[in-house]
């Protein structure tokens, strides 16, 4: 068992080595020094507590992401739909504020409606993917791709039409909403603690779920084998529900964050990628909540990091996108040697 | 079991009321610390005034909403801020690609607070969609300056006025360029339908797209042609270029004007990629012409179908409001100004300008010519009877538009086809 779980430490960090190795090819091949590029990543991120504020605003959506994820991956789902989710929940937070925009309520509850709304409608939103999976026999990864065509097609018409800003057609988003509709930062900071709190509450949930519950268990029993828990009375149709609800309502928040914190309206991009993105982080982690935190704060740190890249050195800023692709590759590539291993020996 | 779920979500959701809750009352948001000082205060606090800036350049940032090589709009302001290292012994760090699609996960302000983050004493924002975040960061940040291109902010007679010490509009009138690009256009057109690829709507392109068409109907109509005959189409995309997934391709709305008899696009995005789609079907056999945008050598790309480009030239504006922050003589200013008429082409002195293009004929290069003179002369385009696209007076016969009339032009104009609005 130890020695298992040794090898599969040593493995990853071969792969984390290659990752590495093929990126800093890249650059060489383009005369930049790998050195400098980590280097200035690094202070880019970590260089000073500004840099890591905002580290932490990509780290928030990024790990509620994650965290949606772990539940869906543990009952055996491919839920590539979670970026459409986000987005959702994005949209209806914006939908929220818009209602409330001239109310009396105070603004603190409006954020807390809005926040809950972009929960709900995240849920909702997955729960599409899943009836289109239980009752359709529609693969949740053609059902998710296909609905989050649709979410970024919705923000679009939202933006042009009913929600346009008077006399303009532009994808610069929404008008943006009051201060006070802001979820409270740090001062002088962009990070809102209530947000990172929000995030850190959503990973110990799940890591609560499925570690110390009987539901995570069955759910994870239905992802091992669906026909088997059938068998043996698990409602296993209910429960891929359950993990798309769950998955979606956390992946709302995450686009509830955006809107709340970070952006203050909608726009089009309001997910900025971190669905797609947490699904590597996921991957990354083999699906163990445990290293979510870590890992994710790694992947943000790289997409903050990697603005150094334009400005002190004239790289391109998708290099850190690079590099996260690669080393997925590269640690799933190093799970398959590390099996094939364990069966010779 | 699901006794266990609820009491679970109940739990969770109870967590996040709580945690939420307590996030209620708003801590003082550091925007509203602006100083409220009354007049041009930022330059005495900077630093750079007392410093003395013999041995350090003085380093500015810019941000681009495109690519630096774009060919056009954010290209223009790179050149002009290589003109100011070499005219100021300044330095700049800058960094492109500055919109939401190209970087998610960031904002303009937090972008600019890199930059500064390099050194940076004044940041130039270069799109209208990053005007609420130059407000946001130079609220945030009194102590450097703004500059932002193509925005209202600080105009006393605009609608969005807001007294931001720190901060400068700088536009140029480009609705002279687009004047001389609509004449070249119609001089050339054979068919007399003249397409123009518009951005995203608002009040800026409106009356840009509105000038072209003023300036083709004047050389369509002195050229002794019927002026029922004149068609002027404009589609739009929905962003300053094309962002794939998120706005119609700029490349398939060029290719459906010249393929229905649109003979001439004007481009009015952020880029020329009207030219390329005219070069193909021009080599197709279809005859296709292009007016470039923004960059004063976009004609390049492909000379043979380009008849000309009306460009921005950011230097001598730039030069003025940067070198003011060094010298301690900031103010806070909107500033929207033409070309010097005494010489359209003066990379000195002129702020926009026109160049017509290789594939412009002779003769119709001489009667643009003689266009720009009479604008130089004192024509004014923006003279009625003018009416809005749905047939409401714009201005009466004789009348002349005031500058907040141009700037705000709430409609395309009766003659243009194409939405005014979003639908």
């Amino acid at each position: 068992m130890l020695k298992g779980r040794f090898g599969g430490f040593f493995f990853q960090l071969i792969a984390l080595l290659l990752a590495f190795g093929v990126v800093s090819l890249i650059l060489i091949s383009v005369d930049a020094s790998p050195a400098d590029a980590y280097k200035n990543m690094f202070t880019g991120s970590f260089g000073s507590l500004r840099k890591f504020a905002e580290v932490l605003v990509a780290f928030v959506p990024l790990l509620l992401v994650t965290a949606g994820l772990l539940v869906t991956f543990s009952s055996g789902l491919w839920n590539i739909g979670v970026e459409g989710q986000v987005v959702l929940g994005a949209i209806t937070t914006t939908w929220v504020f818009r209602y409330f925009l001239e109310s009396d309520l105070p603004p603190a509850l409006i954020i807390i409606l809005a926040i809950l709304g972009g929960m709900v409608g995240g849920a909702i939103w997955a729960s599409f993917t899943g009836l289109l999976k239980v009752f359709g026999g529609v693969n949740e990864i053609f059902g998710g791709l296909g609905l989050n065509f649709v979410s970024t097609a919705l923000t679009i018409y939202l933006i042009f039409g009913p929600w346009k800003r008077p006399g303009v057609a532009s994808m610069s988003g929404t008008v943006p909403f009051p201060d006070e509709f802001s979820l409270p930062l740090l001062a002088d900071l962009r990070i809102s603690p209530w947000a990172l709190g929000i995030a850190l509450a959503g990973i110990v949930l799940v890591y609560f779920i499925l570690q110390g519950t009987y539901f995570g268990l069955r759910l994870k029993a239905v992802g091992k084998n669906f026909r088997a828990a059938y068998l043996l009375g698990i409602p296993t149709w209910q429960y891929s529900m359950y993990s798309f609800l769950i998955c979606g309502a956390l992946a709302g928040a995450a686009g509830a964050v955006q809107v709340a914190a970070v952006y203050h309206r909608l726009i089009p991009s309001i997910s900025s990628g971190y669905g797609y993105l947490g699904l590597m982080v996921a991957m990354l982690i083999n699906y163990q909540a445990i290293w979510a935190v870590p890992v994710a704060l790694f992947f943000a740190a790289l997409n903050i990091g990697s603005i150094q890249l334009p400005i002190l050195m004239k790289l391109d800023s998708s290099l850190s996108g690079v590099l996260q692709g690669i080393l997925v590759l590269f640690v799933l590539l190093a799970e398959g040697v590390r099996q094939r291993f364990a069966k010779k020996a | 079991m699901r006794k266990n779920f609820a009491r679970l979500a109940s739990l969770a959701l109870a967590l996040i009321f709580v945690l939420a809750a307590c996030g209620g009352q708003p801590t003082a948001a550091p925007a509203t610390e602006a100083p409220v000082v009354t007049e041009a205060p930022a330059a005495t606090e900077a630093p750079v005034a007392t410093e003395a800036p013999v041995q350090e350049p003085f380093v500015f940032g810019l941000l681009l909403v495109g690519p630096y090589n774009d060919n056009g709009w954010s290209q223009a302001h790179y050149e002009a801020g290589l003109y100011l290292e070499e005219k100021l012994g300044a330095k700049m760090v800058y960094l492109d690609k500055v919109n939401p699609a190209d970087r998610p996960g960031t904002t303009p302000d937090q972008l600019a607070e890199e930059l500064v983050a390099q050194g940076a004493k004044l940041v130039i924002f270069n799109s209208d969609d990053m005007k609420d975040a130059s407000t946001t960061f130079a609220k945030a940040n009194p102590d450097v300056f703004v500059i932002m291109a193509s925005g209202d902010q600080v105009w006393s007679d605009g609608k969005a006025f807001e007294e931001i010490p720190n901060l400068t509009n700088i536009m140029g009138r480009m609705e002279y360029g687009k004047m001389m690009a609509g004449c070249a256009a119609a001089l050339t057109s054979e068919t007399g339908k003249i397409g123009y690829l518009g951005p995203l709507i608002n009040d800026e392109t409106r009356r840009l797209a509105a000038s072209a068409y003023l300036g083709a109907k004047h050389c369509w109509e002195n050229a002794g042609n019927d002026p029922a005959a004149l068609q002027f189409k404009v589609t739009w995309i929905g962003f300053w270029f094309h962002i794939p997934g998120f706005t119609t391709d700029p490349v398939d709305v060029s290719k459906d004007f010249y393929t229905t008899g649109y003979d001439v696009v004007i481009s009015g995005i952020d880029n020329p990629v009207n030219l390329g789609e005219a070069q193909k079907l021009t080599a197709e056999g279809t005859t296709s012409f292009g007016v470039a945008y923004d960059y004063v050598a976009a004609c390049d790309a492909a000379p043979e179908v380009c008849i000309g480009v009306p460009y921005f030239n950011w230097g001598p504006e730039y030069l003025k409001a940067v070198s003011s922050a060094i010298e301690g003589t900031w103010e806070s200013q909107f500033i929207w100004v033409g070309p010097d008429w005494t010489d359209l082409n003066n990379p000195d002195t002129s702020s926009i300008g026109f160049v017509n293009g290789p594939a412009l004929s002779a003769e119709a290069a001489a009667a643009v010519d003689a266009f720009v003179a009479e604008l130089a002369g004192g024509l004014n385009l923006w003279t009625g009877p003018i009416n809005l696209q749905d047939g409401s007076v714009y201005l009466a016969d004789g009348e002349v538009a005031t500058d907040q009339q141009v700037w705000y032009l709430p409609q395309l104009l009766e003659g243009m086809e194409g939405l005014s609005a979003a639908e």
